[in-house]
């Protein structure tokens, strides 16, 4: 999976340095976008089974495999809490954001 | 070896389109257009043509359609006419906007109401706007050309810009001509396959048809007018190109007739234009220094090339088949402005003609340029040919 790291945005000063054709390349973010997000996911690896239904649910997919089980990027996570709910072990717990 | 047959003007331009090996077609029907659509259609079928054949159920799904696979990299291929170009209108944009080369063939009819399916230009002149290149041919040899040519003007590196390619309704799409019809060979070897790195491609990703807010929008729509002006000269280059290997040459944007010396000029789209030199060439005989400038591409618009044939004429004259109904046509619009922008200050006159396939006689056209010699003020725009007395 491609998951674009946040790059710096670069002022564009010609018209030479705007895409020229009909696309630019993808893949690029510029600022993060989690803002709006009041609980947070928070993940017990020693719950965790990697059933994977967390990473199959999550509709941001801002859940990632990672080893035996996953990791949250809280960089673009919205706060929805699917994921606690299809969670049958609670290996995932939403929690007031701090 | 080329070879030589007695076809209409859709039938070449089907001709064309199966030469420049197009990958997919996605057309619907409409008269006078639907000849093009069911030559491919056949084409597809028989195995003449390795080309997918998609059907659908508008000409908005058929621009959409062409804009997915062109994303994809491949040659698309569409056609239309009147209210079916109306219809696609709000894909026009997306497509000219996102860069993708199309070639579309549009069969020039009126739009309703009154309903009409003969022809005139107020389809696809209505259409000026949508950043389209826009050509417009003289005969069934230049459909034919102009498909394969066409496809070059799109792709090339710095347009980057669909093209439609017009042909007028029943005068052109309907009638059968004489039509030299090149070799395989010699069209791939000057029309390769399409190869762009602007495409959609899992193992390089690219943004297409993105959004952009007001801070970079405009230098954005820049581009795209800076692309399109490209296409002027492009056109004549790829004209050169053509020429070398089938020996035919359209010249650039615009073509004069007898300009050289000329005091009075007729300018006209279409297939129209040889009528018009008829017209020249009779008032030749009588003394008359008349000439004709035919306009090849509206989009962009070769504001220069007809500034610099009407340096020394005494007035011109715009043939126009079509109105912008309160003002005048849309051809006059754009004349008069070029001259303006180069300080050349003659009189000129809009004759409105040909308006829901009515025929344009040579008799017509030269009274227009009686009236343009009489200087004959009263009404800049008037309509010609009317069946009717106008006391209205």
């Amino acid at each position: 999976m491609i998951r674009p790291s946040i790059t710096e945005k670069n002022k564009i000063e010609k018209l030479s340095r705007l895409p020229q054709g009909g696309s630019c390349k993808a893949g690029v973010l510029i600022e993060k976008n989690a803002g709006w997000r009041n609980k947070c996911p928070v993940y017990n690896p020693d719950k965790c089974t990697g059933c994977y239904q967390c990473y199959m649910y999550c509709p941001d997919g801002v859940i990632s495999k990672e080893g035996k089980g996953i990791s949250i990027d809280y960089d673009f996570c919205k706060g929805c809490g699917i994921c606690e709910k299809i969670c049958k072990l609670q290996a995932i717990v939403m929690e007031g954001e701090t | 070896m080329s070879q030589v047959r007695f076809i209409s003007g859709d039938e070449a331009f089907a001709l064309g389109v199966s030469l420049a090996r197009v990958q997919v077609i996605s057309a619907y029907p409409i008269t006078p257009q639907t000849i093009v659509v069911e030559r491919l259609a056949d084409m597809v079928e028989e195995g003449e043509l390795d080309s997918k054949f998609v059907h659908v159920e508008s000409e908005h799904s058929a621009m959409m359609t062409a804009m997915g696979v062109s994303a994809m990299g491949a040659r698309a291929f569409t056609a239309t006419s009147s209210q079916g170009l109306l219809y696609m209108a709000e894909c026009l944009g997306y497509v000219s906007g996102g860069r993708f080369p199309i070639v579309m063939m549009n069969a020039n009819r009126a739009t309703a109401l009154p309903w009409s399916i003969y022809g005139d230009h107020r389809d696809s002149l209505s259409q000026l706007d949508c950043g389209w290149i826009q050509i417009y041919v003289e005969d069934a040899q230049e459909a034919l050309d102009m498909a394969i040519q066409g496809y070059a003007l799109a792709e090339s590196e710095n347009i980057r810009l669909p093209v439609m390619v017009n042909l007028d309704g029943f005068v052109l799409t309907h009638t059968y001509e004489k039509v030299n019809i090149p070799d395989r060979e010699t069209i791939d070897a000057f029309l390769p396959k399409r190869n762009t790195w602007d495409k959609l491609d899992l193992d390089n990703p690219v943004s297409m048809a993105f959004t952009v807010g007001p801070e970079l929008n405009e230098e954005f729509n820049l581009l795209h007018h800076k692309a399109s002006i490209n296409a002027l000269g492009e056109l004549a280059r790829i004209d050169k190109e053509y020429a070398k290997i089938t020996g035919r040459s359209y010249g650039n944007a615009v073509k004069g007739y007898r300009t050289e010396d000329a005091e009075y000029v007729l300018i006209s789209l279409g297939s129209i234009s040889g009528l018009v030199r008829d017209a020249v060439d009779r008032l030749r005989k009588e003394g008359i220094k008349a000439g004709a400038i035919k306009i090849r591409m509206m989009r962009p618009f070769p504001k220069d090339e007809i500034a610099a044939l009407t340096k020394n004429v005494l007035a011109i004259g715009v043939i126009d088949k079509d109105i912008s109904f309160g003002y005048e046509g849309t051809v006059y619009t754009n004349v008069n402005s070029a001259l303006l922008q180069k300080k050349i200050y003659i009189p000129s006159y809009n004759f409105i003609g040909g308006i829901g396939g009515r025929d344009v006689s040579v008799d017509n056209i030269e009274s227009c340029f009686k009236e343009m010699i009489n200087a004959d003020t009263k009404e800049t725009v008037r309509f010609m040919g009317l069946e009717v007395i106008d006391d209205c």
